[in-house]
C-alpha cells in the first residue's frame, strides 16, 4: 500500500519533477567528475576569462579553465557536503532532542531552554560562529553548517517525542524499568521518523544554500577545492568579463535547492506529514450577492420578513443540491417566531439568506425575499447598506468567534453607529456603552474599554444583542444564540431576548435545534426538515396540537414536568437524507412510523389543518397528547435499539 | 422565569457570567488598572533578554578559547618569530588564568571595550562604530521595502483570490512567491548584478556611493522574504475573510472597505507578525552575504574579512553585535505583537 502510494505520487506533475531532479543531481554528482574531471582541470593560457562561445558553454574562468565543466563536476562535492552537514545536524538534534527523555526532569528542562535559546538565532549566524571554531576548510564548514541547523532538528523531535510518547507515558515506563535508551529506541523514534524524514529533505536544501553561502565568503571549501558557491565568488570578481560565470553555478545552487523542496513536498504528501508550507486552501466564506434574484415588489404592510419560495442551492458533484427547497413563511411587526429543525435542515441557511448573509458559494433565489419592505435579492451590497441599514440585527452561535478579537467591544458597537447615522467616534462610544448598560453589563463604561476574550461567553452573547439595539432593529435574526452557552446562561440569554422583543418591538427569528428553547420565548413555531417547512403552528398547540410526525417526534424527545426519570427519552432513529440523496415523495418516510406507499411516492404540501395551523404530511396526527404517550410510536422509539440513532436534541445546529 | 421582565433582573448577578479576574490588555482605557499585566509581560521580557545576553557575551568570549590550537599562532602564521606571538599572547591576555580573562572581559564591555584589533590595532568598538550606520541603514531599508511590498501585495491576492476566484492567478502567485523566497538573497544579489549592473548599466555594481548604489543590495535582500510574507499574508487573510466575526462585520452591513480595514487587515496583519519576526531576524544575518556580494562598506563585510584574517577580537565584537541584535529585534517583534493582539500578553502571564 505504501508502495502503491510512493507511486501514485510519481504520476504527479510534483513528485514526477522532484524524482527526474533527484535522479539527476544523483547521475551528476556520481559521473560528473569522471566525465568532466579533466577538461574542469585543463587551463588554458590563450583563452582566459573568455565569454560563452561553442567551445566553452559558459566561458571559461581566469586560467582559461571551462565553466561548464567545472559546475558540473563540482556537483559531487557540494551535494556531497549539503548531505554531511545534514546528516550531522539530524544526528545532533536527535540527540539534543531526545535528552530531555533521558536525563531527569531538571537537566531536561535545561536542555529544552539551550534549543529554545539557540533557534531564536538565524542559521547562518551559528554557522559563522562555528566556522570560527572549527576552521575554515571544508571539514570546518560542514561541522559548522551541521551545529547551525541542529536547533530547529532538536526542537522538532523534542515536540514530536512529547507528542508521541507523552510525559505520563515516559515516566510510567521508566518507572517500570524500560531503559531510556531503549525507550526512545523502540518507542519514540519509529514513530517520528516520517515527518523527520520530511522535514530532513527539506533541510537539506537549507543546507546546500548554507554551504554555497559559506563557500561564497571564503569560509568554506578552500582551493584547490571547489564547489558551487567558491565557483560563484570567483565568477563575481569576473562578472565583467563573463557573467556566465557567475550565474551558472547560482543556477546550480538554485536548482538543487528546488529539487530538494520539491523531494520534501513530495515525501509530506506520501507520508501524509504537514509541512506547514503548502498553500492552505482560500475557503473563505466571502458571501456575495447572487444575481439570481427575481424582481419583488416592495411593501409588506406590518410584515417585517416576507419570504416566498426560497431555495438556497449549493454546486454539487451532479448538477446542484438543494439545502433549502421552496420555503415560505413570513414574520409579523414585534412578532416571536422560531425555527426548529435537526442540523442540516436548512435553518440557518434561511435566516442568513434573508438577511442577505448567505455564503458566496450559494444560490439564492425566491419569488419574494422582502425584509422591511426592502428586497433583499435585487439589492447590492450597497444598496442593502443605504436601504436596510440597521434594520435587521443578527445574533449568531459562537458569540466568542462572532466578534473581532482585536478591537475593543465598545468600538465594535459604536462603528455602526458612525457608518449608519453619522456620528462621530466619541458619541459612538457613548451610544455603546448605554447600549451595553440595556443588557445587563456590569460597569458598561469600563467593559466598553475592553477586548472580548476579557468578557464571559454569556456577557459577549449579551454584546452582540446589544450591538444589534445600535440601530433601530425592526427583526431580530438570533441563530441558535445559546447553543455555545452554559445551561444557566442560557436562560439568561432567552430572556433577555424576549425582553427586547418587549421594549423595543423588534420582531424576532429564532434558529434552533431545540424545540423547547423556542417554545420559551416564540408565539409561533416553525418546523423545517431536509430543506422544507414540515409545519407550522401557534406555540400553545405545540402541548397536544402538533400534528406532524416529526414535530410529535422532536416534543416527545423533550423531557418535562411529567416525563418519568426512569425511562428513556424517546429519540427518533436514522438522520436526515442529504440534499443529495433526497427521493421522491416525503422527505421523512424512511423515518416515519406512519409512511405508507403514498408517502414514499408524493410529496405532501403545506396544508391548512387547523386554525393558525399548517402541516405537510398525509397522515396528520391528532387527538392524544403529545407528552408522554408517542414514544412508542416511533420506531425504534426509545435510546439504544439501534445503532443508527440520532437523538434529536443533541444535535448542533451549524448548517451550512 | 416567565415574566421575568427586562430591568427587574438586572441587580441579580448571574454567577457564570462574571469571569474570575478582571483582565488587562490595552493602554488608553484606565492605565492603572490595565498596566499591570503589561509591567509584568515586560519585566518577563526583559529578564529573559538579560539572561539571553550574558550566554551571547560568554559566548563569543569562549569562542577564541574553543579553537583548537594557538589562536595568536594561526592568525600569525606558522614563520611568525616566537617572541612576536609571545607577546602578543601577553598584550590580548591570553597568558592569565580564564577566570580573570572573563572577569576582565565583562569589564571590559561595560565601559565600552571590547579590544584591539590585532591587524590594525584599532580598537574593535571604534570599528564597529565605523561599519555599523551602513549596515543599520540597509537592513532598514530592505526591511521597510519588504513591508511595503509584501503587505498590499499578500492583501490584494487575497481578495482577488477569495472564494476560489481567479485560480490563474492564485497560481501563478503562489509559485512565483514560492520560488523567489527560495532564492538566497546572495544568488539574487549576483544576478541583479549581472543584468542591471554589468549588462544594462543602470546601477553600480558594487560600493556605496549615492542614492542608485541602495537599488540593487535592498532588493536584493527584500524579494525573497517580501514573497514569502506576502504568500503567508495572503494566507492569514483567506482565513480571517472565513472568520465569523467578518460575517458580524457584514451584517453590520458596512461598507466592504471598512470590513476589509477593519476586521480583515488587522487580524491577518496580527497572526503575520510572529512568521515576520523569524524573517526579520534571517534578514539581518542576511546583510552579511550581500554586503560581500555589493562590497558594501557595512558590518559583514568587516565580520568576513576579520574571520579570514583571523583577527579574533574584532570577530568577536562583531558576532556580539550581531548576536545581540537578534536578541533586541525578537524583544521587539515580541512587543509589537503584544501591542497588535491585545490576547498575547494574558496568554504570556
Ligand atoms: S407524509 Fe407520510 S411519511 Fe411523511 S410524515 Fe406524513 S405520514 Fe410520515
Amino acid at each position: 500500500m505504501r508502495t502503491a502510494r510512493w507511486r501514485a505520487a510519481l504520476r504527479t506533475p510534483l513528485g514526477a519533477t522532484a524524482a527526474a531532479g533527484s535522479l539527476a543531481l544523483l547521475v551528476l554528482a556520481v559521473a560528473g567528475p569522471v566525465l568532466w574531471g579533466s577538461a574542469a582541470e585543463e587551463t588554458d593560457v590563450a583563452s582566459m576569462n573568455q565569454p560563452p562561445s561553442g567551445d566553452h558553454l559558459f566561458g571559461t574562468d581566469d586560467l582559461g579553465r571551462d565553466v561548464l565543466a567545472r559546475v558540473l563536476v563540482a556537483t559531487r562535492t557540494s551535494l556531497g557536503l549539503a548531505l554531511g552537514a545534514t546528516a550531522i545536524g539530524i544526528a545532533l538534534g536527535l540527540i539534543l532532542g531526545t535528552l530531555p527523555v533521558v536525563l531527569g526532569q531538571r537537566l531536561g528542562r535545561m536542555v529544552v531552554a539551550l534549543v529554545n535559546f539557540l533557534v531564536a538565532f538565524p542559521a547562518l549566524l551559528l554557522a559563522l560562529f562555528f566556522a570560527v571554531i572549527f576552521g575554515l576548510d571544508a571539514r570546518g564548514a560542514m561541522l559548522a553548517i551541521g551545529m547551525a541547523i541542529a536547533p530547529s532538528f532538536a526542537r522538532l523531535v523534542q515536540t514530536l517525542s512529547a507528542s508521541v510518547a507523552g510525559r505520563d507515558y515516559v515516566s510510567a515506563a521508566r518507572i517500570a524499568g524500560v531503559g531510556r535508551f531503549r525507550l526512545i529506541r523502540r518507542h519514540v523514534l519509529p514513530n517520528i521518523a516520517e515527518p523527520l524524514v520530511v522535514n530532513a529533505t527539506m533541510g537539506a536544501g537549507g543546507a546546500l544554500l548554507a554551504f554555497a553561502g559559506l563557500s561564497f565568503l571564503g569560509l568554506g571549501v578552500q582551493p584547490p577545492t571547489y564547489d558551487w558557491g567558491r565557483l560563484l565568488g570567483e565568477g563575481l570578481g569576473r562578472i565583467y568579463v563573463n557573467p556566465a560565470a557567475a550565474l551558472a553555478p547560482g543556477v546550480a545552487v538554485v536548482v538543487a535547492g528546488l529539487v530538494f523542496a520539491l523531494l520534501g513536498e513530495t515525501c509530506a504528501a506520501v507520508l501524509g506529514v504537514r509541512t506547514g508550507r503548502g498553500p492552505v486552501a482560500g475557503r473563505a466564506r466571502h458571501a456575495e450577492q447572487p444575481e439570481s434574484g427575481k424582481e419583488a415588489a416592495g411593501t409588506g404592510g406590518d410584515t417585517v420578513l416576507h419570504v416566498d419560495n426560497l431555495t438556497v442551492a449549493f454546486p454539487a458533484e451532479r448538477g446542484t443540491s438543494r439545502a433549502v427547497d421552496g420555503v415560505t413563511l413570513g414574520v409579523r411587526a414585534g412578532e416571536a417566531v422560531g425555527i426548529v429543525g435537526e442540523s442540516g435542515s436548512g435553518k440557518s441557511l434561511t435566516a442568513l439568506s434573508a438577511a442577505g448573509l448567505a455564503p458566496a458559494s450559494a444560490t439564492v433565489s425566491a419569488d419574494r425575499l422582502d425584509v422591511a419592505g426592502v428586497p433583499v435579492l435585487a439589492s447590492s451590497e450597497a444598496q442593502l447598506r443605504d436601504r436596510l441599514g440597521t434594520s435587521v440585527a443578527m445574533v449568531f452561535q459562537d458569540p466568542t468567534s462572532s466578534l473581532n478579537p482585536s478591537m475593543r467591544v465598545g468600538r465594535q458597537l459604536g462603528e455602526i453607529a458612525q457608518t449608519h447615522d453619522g456620528t462621530s467616534r466619541a458619541e459612538g462610544l457613548r451610544r455603546a456603552v448605554e447600549r451595553l448598560t440595556w443588557v445587563h453589563i456590569p460597569d458598561p463604561q469600563m467593559r466598553a474599554g475592553q477586548f472580548p476574550h476579557e468578557f464571559s461567553g454569556g456577557m459577549r452573547q449579551r454584546a452582540m444583542i446589544g450591538m444589534g439595539l445600535m440601530g433601530r432593529p425592526q427583526l431580530m435574526i438570533a441563530d441558535e444564540p445559546t447553543t455555545a452557552l452554559d445551561v444557566t446562561v442560557q436562560r439568561e440569554i432567552l430572556r433577555l431576548l424576549r425582553d427586547v422583543q418587549h421594549d423595543s418591538g423588534a420582531a424576532i427569528l429564532l434558529i434552533s435545534h431545540d424545540i423547547a428553547v423556542v417554545s420559551q420565548i416564540c408565539d409561533r413555531v416553525l418546523v423545517m426538515y431536509a430543506g422544507r417547512i414540515v409545519e407550522e403552528l401557534p406555540v400553545d398547540r405545540l402541548d397536544g396540537g402538533a400534528v406532524h410526525p416529526y414535530t410529535r417526534a422532536l416534543l416527545a424527545s423533550v423531557p418535562d414536568m411529567s416525563t418519568p426519570q426512569d425511562v428513556p427519552l424517546a429519540t427518533i432513529a436514522g438522520r436526515p437524507p442529504e440534499p443529495s440523496e433526497r427521493s421522491p415523495g416525503c422527505a421523512f418516510a424512511p423515518r416515519c412510523a406512519f409512511a405508507d406507499d403514498l408517502c414514499r411516492s408524493t410529496d405532501p404540501v403545506l396544508e391548512v389543518v387547523g386554525p393558525q395551523q399548517r402541516a405537510a404530511c398525509w397522515h396528520p396526527q391528532r387527538a392524544e397528547s403529545v407528552s408522554g404517550g408517542t414514544a412508542g410510536e416511533m420506531p425504534g422509539g426509545t435510546a439504544g435499539q439501534s445503532p443508527e440513532q440520532t437523538p434529536a436534541r443533541v444535535t448542533t445546529g451549524d448548517d451550512q | 422565569m416567565a415574566g421575568a421582565s427586562l430591568y427587574g433582573q438586572a441587580d441579580v448577578p448571574d454567577a457564570p457570567d462574571v469571569p474570575g479576574a478582571p483582565a488587562g490588555g490595552g493602554l488608553p482605557y484606565g492605565l492603572d488598572r490595565l498596566s499591570n499585566p503589561w509591567t509584568r509581560f515586560l519585566t518577563r521580557r526583559l529578564a529573559r533578554l538579560l539572561v539571553s545576553v550574558f550566554v551571547v557575551v560568554t559566548a563569543t568570549f569562549l569562542m577564541i578559547h574553543l579553537i583548537p590550537g594557538d589562536p595568536v599562532r594561526a592568525a600569525l602564521g606558522l614563520t611568525a618569530p616566537a617572541d612576536l606571538v609571545e607577546s602578543r599572547r601577553e598584550s590580548l591576555g591570553l597568558n592569565e588564568p580564564l577566570i580573570t580573562q572573563y572577569v576582565s572581559y565583562l569589564g571590559g564591555l561595560f565601559t565600552g571595550d571590547l579590544g584591539t584589533s590585532m591587524i590594525s590595532g584599532t580598537p574593535v568598538s571604534e570599528i564597529i562604530a565605523d561599519r555599523l550606520p551602513q549596515t543599520a541603514l540597509l537592513g532598514s531599508l530592505a526591511f521597510l521595502t519588504a513591508v511595503a511590498i509584501a503587505v498590499p501585495l499578500g492583501l490584494a491576492m487575497a481578495l482577488l483570490t477569495r472564494d476560489g476566484r481567479r485560480r490563474g492567478v492564485e497560481l501563478g502567485f503562489t509559485s512565483t512567491a514560492a520560488v523567489m523566497s527560495a532564492i538566497p538573497e546572495f544568488l539574487l544579489g549576483v544576478a541583479l548584478v549581472a543584468v542591471f549592473a554589468v549588462s544594462l548599466g543602470w546601477f553600480p555594481v558594487a560600493g556605496m556611493s549615492g542614492a542608485s548604489s541602495f537599488v540593487l543590495p535592498v532588493l536584493a535582500l527584500a524579494l525573497g522574504p517580501a514573497m514569502a510574507l506576502a504568500r503567508i499574508l495572503r494566507v492569514e487573510a483567506l482565513r480571517v475573510l472565513g472568520e465569523d466575526y467578518v460575517r458580524t462585520a457584514r451584517a453590520k452591513r458596512l461598507p466592504r472597505r471598512l470590513v476589509y480595514r477593519r476586521h480583515v487587515f488587522p487580524n491577518a496583519l496580527t497572526s503575520m507578525l510572529t512568521i515576520g519576526g523569524l524573517v526579520l531576524g534571517a534578514m539581518l544575518i542576511g546583510t552579511v552575504l550581500v554586503e560581500n556580494v555589493f562590497a558594501w562598506p557595512g558590518l559583514g563585510m568587516t565580520i568576513v574579512e576579520s574571520i579570514l584574517q583571523k583577527d579574533y577580537p574584532l570577530v568577536q565584537g562583531v558576532v556580539l553585535v550581531y548576536g545581540t541584535s537578534v536578541l533586541f529585534l525578537n524583544l521587539a517583534v515580541d512587543v509589537v505583537l503584544g501591542i497588535a493582539d491585545p490576547r498575547s500578553t494574558i496568554r504570556e502571564s
